[in-house]
Formats: C-alpha cells, sequence, structure tokens
C-alpha cells in the first residue's frame, strides 16, 4: 500500500514537474521575445486556414456595368436587386450645328432589369426607335474563378421584341404562283425579333477584361426576299481600367451575312462611376440599343461622321434584402 | 488510493487545460457607418481567431471579401475601390490582455479586459488598445470588442463625391464564439 502510494506519488510529481518547467520555458520566452508569442498564434491560424477547404472565390467586376456600351457585358444585376436604366442617343455629329450637333434628336431607351437569383436576369425595355418593346433574359453558365480552376466566364443572353409602329398600308398584288389578286397581310409576327447570344468572358486583370459576343438574329419579316431571316454576327467587348472610378470601353460587332447595306457596329465609351450610379458615356454609330438594331440595322458610318453620340444612366435599387441582415440597425429602408 | 489517482489526474489536466487555446473560424465581424445621407452596415461570418488563455495573446484575421453588404454595389465598390481587397485581402489583429489576472478562464463568467496590439487594415498597421468583454461559458469563450477606425488612419481614401454618405469613422464590432482546442 504504502508502496504503491509512494510510487503514485513520484508519478504525479514527474507528470506535473515538466509542466510547471514548460510554463517557466514559457515565460522566458515571453521575455525574451515577447513580441513574437502572436505571430506563433497567427501562423496557428494560417495553418488551420490553408489546411480547410478552400471556398470558390469568383472573379468580380469583369465590367462596370451589366452592357458593355450597346450590348450586355457578362455581369449581372445581383440577386434582389433591381436595376433602373436610362439610355440616349443622339442623331449623329455630321448632323450639323442647325441639329446642335445630334442632340436635338433623341432616341430613348427606358428599362428594368431585375436579378431573380445570382445567376438569372430578367429585363424589360421600351425604346424610342421604331416604339420596339423587349424583353430579355441572361443566364450564368459559367463563371470565371480566381483560383483560374475556371479560366472564363460564360452567360447566354436571349431577347425578343416587338416594334409597334403602326401597320403599313399594302396596295394588293398579283400572287405569281395562283394568278389571284391578294392583298398582303401585316400580322402581329411580322413584328418580332429575337436574338441569341452566348458571352464569352475573361477578366485578364484588375485593369482589362475582354468578352467576345457569338450571336445570331431572326428578323420575322425582312424587306426583301434577298434578305436574310437570321444573321450571325460575333461581337468582341473591352474594359480598361484608367482608376478605380472610370473606364474606358471598347465594343464591336462584326456581321456574317449583309443585311441591307447596314454598317457594323463600332462603339467607343466611357464608365463613371459615383455612388449607387454607373454612368456610361459613348460615340457609337448605332442610334438604337437593341441587339436587332444596332448589331444588324447600324445605318451610319464613322468615317463620313456618322457618330452618335449617347449615355447611359444605371441606377440600382436593392428590392429583396439579402440573407443575414436581420440584426441590421440600418433602418433607411 | 482512489482520491490520490482523481488528484493526479486532476493535476495532470489541470496543466493542459491552462495551455488550452480557444479558436474559431467563423467568428462574427460587423461595421456600420453612420452619415446623415446614408447609413452603411456589413457583416462578416468568417473572421478567424486564437485566444490563448494562458498567455493572454489574442489574434482576428478578418477576411475582407467575405464582408456581406445589403446593397450589393456597395459590396463592390468595398472591396474595388476602398479596401482594395485583391492586394490586402485580410484585416489583422494581433494582441494581448493586458489584465489576464483578472480573468479566470475555468471559472463561467463575464470578464472585462483591455487589449493592446497592431491592428493591420488596408496595408497600414497601426498600434491601438482596445476594450472588450469576455464571456466564459463552457469550453466556450466569447469575445466581444467595439472599437472605432478612422478611415484616413489606414489610407483608405473617400473621394469628394461621396464624402457625405461615407463615415470619417467607422464603428467595427466583433462578437465570436470561440471553443477550446
Amino acid at each position: 500500500m504504502r508502496l504503491t502510494s509512494a510510487i503514485l506519488f513520484t508519478a504525479l510529481v514527474v507528470v506535473s514537474t515538466p509542466s510547471v518547467l514548460f510554463a517557466q520555458d514559457d515565460k522566458k520566452k515571453q521575455q525574451t521575445e515577447e513580441k513574437d508569442s502572436s505571430d506563433d498564434l497567427m501562423n496557428m491560424l494560417e495553418e488551420e486556414g490553408n489546411a480547410a477547404p478552400k471556398k470558390k472565390e469568383y472573379v468580380s467586376a469583369t465590367f462596370k456595368s451589366t452592357r458593355v456600351i450597346n450590348g450586355h457585358s457578362i455581369e449581372n444585376t445581383p440577386k434582389g436587386v433591381l436595376d433602373f436604366r436610362v439610355s440616349h442617343r443622339f442623331g449623329p455629329v455630321n448632323s450639323g450645328l442647325r441639329d446642335f450637333f445630334g442632340l436635338d434628336a433623341a432616341n430613348t431607351m427606358i428599362g428594368f432589369d431585375y436579378g431573380v437569383t445570382d445567376w438569372l436576369m430578367v429585363g424589360l425595355n421600351r425604346s424610342t426607335y421604331q416604339k420596339e418593346i423587349g424583353g430579355f433574359a441572361k443566364v450564368k453558365l459559367l463563371r470565371q474563378t480566381e483560383s483560374n480552376s475556371m479560366p472564363v466566364s460564360l452567360s447566354y443572353m436571349g431577347g425578343v421584341s416587338v416594334q409597334t409602329m403602326p401597320a403599313p398600308v399594302y396596295s394588293a398584288v398579283v400572287d405569281s404562283a395562283t394568278g389571284d389578286t391578294v392583298i398582303p397581310q401585316y400580322h402581329f409576327t411580322n413584328r418580332l425579333y429575337f436574338v441569341n447570344q452566348l458571352i464569352l468572358a475573361k477578366k485578364f486583370s484588375n485593369v482589362f477584361s475582354l468578352q467576345l459576343m457569338p450571336t445570331h438574329i431572326h428578323y420575322n419579316l425582312v424587306p426583301t426576299r434577298d434578305e436574310p431571316n437570321n444573321i450571325f454576327a460575333l461581337g468582341i467587348g473591352g474594359r480598361v481600367k484608367l482608376s478605380n472610378r472610370i473606364s474606358l470601353t471598347g465594343e464591336y460587332y462584326y456581321r456574317f451575312n449583309e443585311l441591307n447595306g447596314y454598317h457594323n457596329s463600332v462603339s467607343l465609351g466611357m464608365d463613371i462611376e459615383t455612388g449607387g450610379h454607373v454612368f456610361q458615356l459613348m460615340l457609337t454609330n448605332a442610334i438604337a440599343m437593341t441587339e436587332r438594331a444596332f448589331i444588324g440595322q447600324s445605318s451610319d458610318d464613322w468615317f463620313d461622321g456618322g457618330i452618335h453620340f449617347g449615355f447611359n444612366i444605371s441606377r440600382v435599387f436593392t428590392i429583396v434584402r439579402p440573407k443575414g441582415f436581420e440584426t441590421s440597425r440600418n433602418k433607411i429602408w | 488510493m482512489k482520491k490520490m489517482m482523481i488528484v493526479a489526474v486532476l493535476v495532470c489536466s489541470s496543466t493542459t487545460l491552462f495551455a488550452q487555446k480557444y479558436m474559431t473560424r467563423t467568428g462574427k465581424a460587423s461595421f456600420f457607418s453612420a452619415t446623415s445621407l446614408e447609413n452603411i452596415e456589413a457583416f462578416n461570418n468568417e473572421v478567424a481567431g486564437i485566444v490563448d488563455s494562458k498567455s493572454g495573446d489574442v489574434v482576428f484575421q478578418v477576411p475582407i471579401k467575405s464582408f456581406k453588404f445589403e446593397k450589393a454595389l456597395m459590396q463592390e465598390h468595398f472591396n474595388e475601390n476602398y479596401m482594395e481587397s485583391d492586394k490586402f485581402p485580410k484585416a489583422e489583429f494581433k494582441g494581448k490582455i493586458v489584465d489576464l489576472s483578472g480573468v479566470n478562464f475555468s471559472k463561467d463568467g463575464t470578464y472585462n479586459v483591455k487589449t493592446n496590439g497592431k491592428l493591420t487594415i488596408h496595408g497600414v498597421t497601426r498600434d491601438v488598445s482596445m476594450p472588450g468583454t469576455v464571456v466564459v461559458k463552457g469550453n466556450t469563450a466569447t469575445v466581444s470588442s467595439k472599437f472605432n477606425v478612422k478611415t484616413a488612419d489606414y489610407n483608405i481614401s473617400i473621394p469628394k463625391m461621396v464624402e457625405g454618405k461615407v463615415a470619417k469613422t467607422i464603428e467595427v464590432t466583433v462578437n465570436s464564439i470561440l471553443t477550446q482546442k
């Protein structure tokens, strides 16, 4: 009994002394390198952090706005955010002083874009040009990651629009097949246009982003039999950031089909970011802002001075408060 | 005999108990900027922190990109323009509880503490001293602190255009539950 308790006591002493010794060591350590003691903890955090599974970080702000200039950019409005957009394109600068270099003639588009989810954005808009009403949906398919495990972002944009000008009055014509005299009818479907677009984008650096936009446009009715109902185009758009708030943009759409001598759309722009706004100022040869009109039917030529000044204003409103703001003190809502 | 054993076990375990560290990777931090024009608030649930109950060392790491804003555009501006979070992905605090003797980590209770240390935000490190509380409950320690950060101190420039909307002094709140490791 005595022996065992003696053994136990020694064991106890042996077990507890090292810890006492360690404690002294720690004290000494603290005195000599006091500043470094928290570094060890920091290293511990770093190691823990490195060991923990990395969550995917997606590249943000490839472009400032949801439009490069006229056409769509890879960006979506975030979930629950409504983007109220007002865009103007003025007349061509070669219209001279009488038209105040185009500023007398304003073509306006007013639209609402909304982020249904973080990957789906829908929009409705109305333009002065041929009194067109349009709608679109833009879906994120791939997202570029910070780690480059996914090197590019890919989105699909599909849109439909209808022009609501008064119906033209046709005179009677003789049908060549049957010999009957008929009056051509102008149906509602004749007013429709469709657009399918893929947007392939890459943010190369904080300063430089580029995107390619293969585009298909369908016109339900074209002026003559010889003109194609389907046209294909490849767009390229880019951004160079000049400062944290100002960037230069460029956009060009090359059409593979001719459509009645229209010109390819070329635009140069500048994005200026303020609090809740993005101002986009641009020079473009397009008067209209829907895909079917600016990609397929830009009637002006840069080299003849057919340049239009224009701007887009975007104002965002958060409609659905994101999760995690239950304890928010922000009562401005 | 049994008593001796228990004592032995207790003595042994208490030494490890003293060396114990409290840790979290899901700590909470938030900040609040109040101006007459606009209030801005952001929350972060990915704060990492360790408190060494023996030495009183405290470290916290805050991933800047994990701050969530109610307005997505604010979040983008915060990361891109103000905090430049690609360049400076983390804010850090390295410090020490000054009056460690006043905190008994083995006894449940609320303890007011003072910490001195270095706060690094936006690549700028400054000596700071901030008050806080440690609430010990079981094997957790809830660390909370509220302090002010002057944006100018950390080279965070606010352009004239939005000067009225972003406060010059931002109130930062940390409230994290750390568990024994």
